[in-house]
């Protein structure tokens, strides 16, 4: 994932400031930051960024609506969930949605990692919309 | 308050602190609280609605809510700084999500609200059915307390039995 730009959106500075250095150990860049849905999808479309690493429960606009919003203007996005509510229904809704996986927090660096690979095709697989989950 | 209910939040406090902190973590002091809430120091409260129904606040000591966000930013910060109420927060939040995934499994569908700081010295005095629970986390960074007041909102199946077999 070297030099690849991530958009990184929760409502929490301190999960914010947790996912960049996450991000910024393993290469990437930080193309943007959003504390909430609403700003995640004009930060979208100012950064152009590689993929999005999304939180779910925020204010004004929740994750999942926004991932949706804009998978719908940009097909080809690359959005991750990031969040602590890891249950089935909320994992499904955010795939069906349009997102292409899912972390749940706290979040293992590793594992997110891992993750950023597999959805950018990086580690030799390639995830689609609909296909790809946690 | 049913067991079932709490057990989640320790098990969820346990893998978030002990992850967080890398130290294990052990439960202290579990207490039944009559009285109004009384803040104790940097304190975040997560909302929930749904068939559970009530809130979590996460309370810690004003130093030890340094010293836990101060290993959480990776370097010394100041007491007043942003930063030290908004990593209690994310504790909060993520200590109540890994807990609401387990009762989701469960059975129980309820809504996480964002977390907001608790800044009022007391709080809503509990009532009969959304007694609250206060415990006591004992970390190598000091106690970090859970005082958890939720009440069944339906008549679930499960509830009906837990609450037969009580």
């Amino acid at each position: 994932m070297k030099n690849r730009r991530v958009l990184v959106v929760d409502d929490s500075v301190f999960a914010r400031k947790n996912l960049a250095r996450i991000v910024e150990t393993f290469g990437g860049q930080v193309a943007g930051e959003a504390g909430d849905g609403m700003t995640a999808i004009t930060e979208y479309d100012r950064t152009n960024p590689d993929i999005v690493l999304m939180d779910i429960t925020m204010p004004q606009m929740e994750g999942i609506e926004a991932a949706e919003k804009i998978v719908g203007q940009h097909p080809e996005a690359r959005i991750v969930m990031v969040s602590s509510v890891g249950y089935q229904e909320n994992i499904v809704a955010a795939l069906q949605r349009g997102a292409r996986h899912f972390v749940q927090k706290p979040v293992k660096p590793e594992v997110l990692y891992e993750v950023i690979k597999y959805v950018l095709g990086e580690d030799g697989a390639v995830a689609s919309a609909a296909g790809a989950g946690a | 308050m049913k067991m079932e209910l709490i057990q989640p939040f320790i098990n969820a406090a346990d893998a978030v602190l002990a992850q967080g902190l890398q130290s294990p973590m052990s439960i202290g002091n579990l207490s039944m609280e009559q009285e109004a809430y009384r803040r104790k120091g940097v304190a975040a409260l997560v909302a929930i609605t749904g068939d559970i129904e009530g809130r979590i606040v996460f309370d810690l000591d004003p130093e030890t809510a340094l010293r836990v966000a101060s290993h959480f930013a990776g370097g010394e910060l100041p007491e007043s700084d942003d930063l030290v109420r908004e990593t209690v927060c994310e504790l909060a939040n993520q200590v109540t999500g890994n807990a609401v995934t387990t009762l989701n499994d469960q059975g129980f569908h309820f809504r996480v609200h964002p977390p907001v700081l608790h800044t009022s010295e007391h709080g809503p005095t509990n009532t009969e059915d959304t007694e609250a629970l206060v415990i006591c986390c004992e970390t190598d960074r000091g106690n970090v307390f859970m005082n958890i007041a939720l009440r069944y909102n339906v008549q679930l199946p499960g509830a009906q039995t837990a609450a037969a077999a009580k």
